[in-house]
């Protein structure tokens, strides 16, 4: 599956010219010393654990005192830096089909590269692979193959999909008794730390918080103008949360520098920060659904805020968690509410939930459309994709559109289709109005 | 016409039969009889029976369905048997059935379980998850739970009671079952000569859509029959098939590898009809009793998680060795995800262990065999000539 995001922007010659948020600032640094904890830490006889972002159980890893490398963000980093497409040939050359998840593959061909990670930083190899199995079934097979050609131990945590659309008592206690019977068990050995239930609590009251601040952000773009884009944008604030940072004094921090920056900004009435400076004009708000390519991310950026598209919202920032439906981290009852955050992750949502989300959206963020960005490596998101389409137009009236890219092989981002695609779109979608009035 | 050529050739036609007639003849022959589908790889068909419903397996539509409106509900990059199979569900080739279940195999076939309860509003859709964990007093107790809602489900649409001594009575007609396939596969394994997969291919086909009684017979039959008419036996390379559990090689693909010089002494179609490894006790309680069967007797796919590194390829392995298999051939189905991360690894295990495999990808409407032909003759050729150094 594909997930987030933490989208620390890479180095390039035209850094000085990039125009940041302060708090994005702080985002990078958080990011980066990540990675140089994860590559000290064996030096400092810390373990290291990988875990994947859809239903990530940070909290819990953190009270045995593990590094956390999420694996998906390190593609995405990798794809970020032009890194990822000579990792996927290498994979493929070993063996890997040209079918199946480039997030998979990109990563099993930096660790064939010698396990270098996308900051430069040596990643050493997990000493435990969580298999959080939420909302994707390739999670599974990345962990086995991992396991398979390098080693490590793995465990499971299987997180049941929400098939009727609800999560029942069984369902929860299923990955309760998971929690308690196999995974904690295996995070004490590993770790050699033993589990302290209110050392769990204290950091779930930390992401709770943290969660509080990010909803007020992503639902800010309610406003006219938007001073967010919660899709490109969005990528930047959901990264801490959604990774390795949530539960923790530094996202806390995060998440009320951004809020109180992006408040003042609907304040002045201002619209979002762009690479290339604020976007002054908003013609088209836009919902997307589905993950950002990552090997052109800026340009395939500028093909929307050059002509005053604003993303206003996006279910990819829901991939881990959906806390502007409500969800918090609940310490008073732990091992429950971190079975609920996994079951409740937006791949976790079958397509009539997915749906319904959607047209909420395009209805309470006031949207002129929905965009799909459909992802060749995903069928987590993709498969069924077409049909959302086609119901989100039939319930909204709105303008649909699909456009096809994938994560991190550049092989399959073609700029000339894509811009096409989006200008046609925006036409459609000024036809409407037209037709309206 | 010999009494195999009769018996392969009824399960062709109803291989052949895209509008399910003999399920729907089935339901026509009594009042209320009620009809569910499944897909691969594996739900518990003992609970249907119990509720006197026929369970139907669909596999797509296969080469001989032209597929026009389920195109237009997939990208290109994904598998073909879910667009078929939105095909026959929108062609109406599915109307006479009454519900539809998709069992936890991967990402397209659980989305496809949202998109059907879209597209057929007024059918019964469930998504049938399984556990990953295989304790009995964890994943077993949510399965039991799970097979729990499946039985109330069922006993409603049938309008019927499920009772525990139903589905006991159920789990000994498909214990009868297994066992005649595990005969089956075995005769084929001694005599695949005798029992070419093509033949082998049908009859389990067949199990797909006749009431799993009349497919018992039918492999008793057949068993008996194709051992009374002596054929050629032929110097050829004896293969185990695998990663065709999901979407279904074109039958043309399973001849051209036979007559590329392979036996294919083992294979993984139609895993539901094997997914129990042994027989499941039909005393006591049955729902119990189904799920220790699933969590510790049953076969291994991609789709289970294996919760040890050792344990990667040793049902392959095992395959390979019981069936005295000399080589592997991967048929994999184009953008199956299960099918194609899990081939490497089993790959890695059996060069391990000196087992050659070949591997090439199909989908289910392939027409081109020749190079089909070509790489499953020369992989033939290859362990023939293994085997004399």
């Amino acid at each position: 599956m594909t997930t987030p995001a933490t989208a620390a922007m890479p180095a390039s010659s035209k850094k000085p010219q990039v125009q940041k948020e302060d708090a994005m600032w702080l985002q990078k640094e958080l990011i980066n010393r990540n990675y140089q904890e994860l590559a000290t830490a064996h030096e400092r006889g810390k373990k290291i654990s990988a875990t994947f972002v859809p239903g990530n159980l940070n909290e819990l890893l953190m009270c045995f005192d593990f590094a956390r490398s999420l694996p998906e963000t390190n593609q995405l980093q990798n794809g970020m830096r032009k890194k990822s497409g000579k990792f996927i040939m290498d994979a493929e050359r070993d063996g890997q089909s040209e079918d199946v998840c480039t997030y998979v593959k990109s990563d099993l061909g930096m660790m064939l590269n010698g396990q270098v990670g996308p900051t430069g930083d040596p990643l050493p190899r997990p000493d435990l692979l969580l298999l959080s199995y939420t909302g994707c079934f390739t999670f599974m097979k990345w962990f086995e193959l991992i396991r398979q050609k390098f080693g490590g131990e793995t465990v499971m945590l299987h997180v049941p999909y929400q098939g009727d659309g609800k999560i029942n008592p069984n369902m929860r206690d299923y990955v309760v008794k998971q929690l308690k019977e196999t995974v904690i068990p295996a995070l004490e050995k590993v770790s050699g730390v033993k589990f302290d239930i209110d050392r769990l609590r204290q950091y779930m009251r930390e992401s709770a918080k943290a969660e509080e601040d990010l909803v007020a952000v992503l639902q800010s773009a309610k406003n006219r103008p938007s001073p967010i884009d919660g899709y490109f944008g969005g990528v930047y604030y959901i990264g801490p949360i959604f990774t390795a940072f949530r539960g923790t004094p530094d996202a806390s921090k995060f998440y009320g520098m951004l809020r109180s920056e992006i408040e003042q900004r609907v304040r002045d009435g201002k619209g979002p920060i762009t690479p290339d400076g604020e976007m002054t004009s908003e013609r088209y708000r836009l919902v997307v659904e589905g993950p950002p390519n990552w090997t052109s991310f800026r340009d395939f950026w500028k093909m929307f805020y050059e002509d005053g598209a604003v993303v206003v919202t996006s279910t990819y920032a829901k991939v881990g968690g959906l806390y502007d439906f409500g969800f918090r981290h609940d310490p008073d009852r732990p091992l429950e509410s971190l079975a609920e955050y996994c079951m409740g992750c937006y791949t976790n949502l079958n397509l009539p939930q997915r749906i319904d989300m959607i047209c909420k959206y395009i209805e309470e963020y006031q949207a002129d459309g929905l965009l799909i960005n459909s992802i060749k490596s995903c069928n987590s998101f993709s498969a069924g994709q077409l049909l959302i389409l086609r119901e989100v137009e039939k319930r909204t009236g709105k303008p649909a559109a699909f456009i096809e890219t994938d994560l991190v092989d550049p092989r399959y981002f073609s700029a000339a289709n894509v811009k096409n695609r989006l200008e046609s779109y925006f036409q459609m979608i000024e036809q409407k109005r037209a037709a309206q009035h | 016409m010999s009494k195999v050529a009769a018996i392969i050739e009824r399960c062709q036609a109803l291989y052949e039969d895209l509008d399910f007639k003999a399920v729907q003849e089935w339901k026509n022959a009594a009042p209320k009889r009620k009809v569910v589908g499944y897909m691969p790889v594996y739900v518990p068909r003992e609970i249907a029976h119990a509720a006197g419903i026929l369970s139907v397996g669909i596999l797509g539509g296969g080469d001989q369905l032209e597929v026009i409106q389920g195109d237009a509900y997939y990208q290109s990059y994904i598998c073909r048997i879910p667009r078929s199979t939105i095909e026959l569900g929108l062609t109406g080739k599915l109307d006479g059935f009454d519900g539809m279940l998709f069992p936890s195999i991967c990402d397209v076939i659980r989305n496809l379980s949202g998109m059907w309860q879209i597209l057929f509003k007024d059918k019964y859709v469930r998504y049938f998850d399984v556990p990953q964990n295989y304790e009995d007093n964890i994943g077993g107790t949510y399965y039991v739970h799970e097979l729990e809602i499946l039985r109330d489900d069922l006993a409603k649409l049938a309008g019927v009671e499920i009772t525990n001594e139903k589905i006991n009575r159920s789990i000994e007609v498909f214990n009868e079952n297994r066992r005649v396939i595990r005969e089956l596969y075995a005769y084929r394994a001694a005599k695949p000569w005798q029992a070419p997969t093509t033949e082998i291919y049908l009859l389990q086909r067949a199990g797909m859509v006749l009431p799993v009684e009349e497919h018992t017979q039918l492999l008793r039959d057949y068993l008996a029959a194709t051992e009374a008419e002596p054929r050629q036996m032929r110097d050829n390379a004896r293969v185990v098939i695998n990663g065709t559990f999901c979407e279904q090689p074109p039958l043309n693909l399973i001849k051209s590898i036979e007559m590329a010089g392979c036996y294919v002494v083992d294979d993984d179609f139609m895993l539901v009809t094997r997914w129990l490894l042994d027989d499941v006790p039909s005393d006591g309680d049955a729902l119990d009793n189904l799920s220790k069967a699933f969590l510790h007797h049953s076969a291994s796919t991609s789709a289970k998680y294996e919760t040890k590194r050792e344990e990667k390829g040793q049902f392959l392995l095992q395959q390979v060795t019981e069936r005295r298999a000399e080589g592997v051939v991967f048929a994999c189905p184009s953008f199956c995800d299960p099918a194609l991360l899990e081939r490497p690894m089993l790959q890695d295990v059996l060069s391990a262990h000196g087992v050659p495999h070949t591997a090439f990808k199909y989908a289910e409407n392939t027409g081109q065999m020749a190079p089909i032909r070509e790489q499953a003759g020369t992989f033939a050729d290859s362990i023939k000539l293994w085997s004399a150094a």
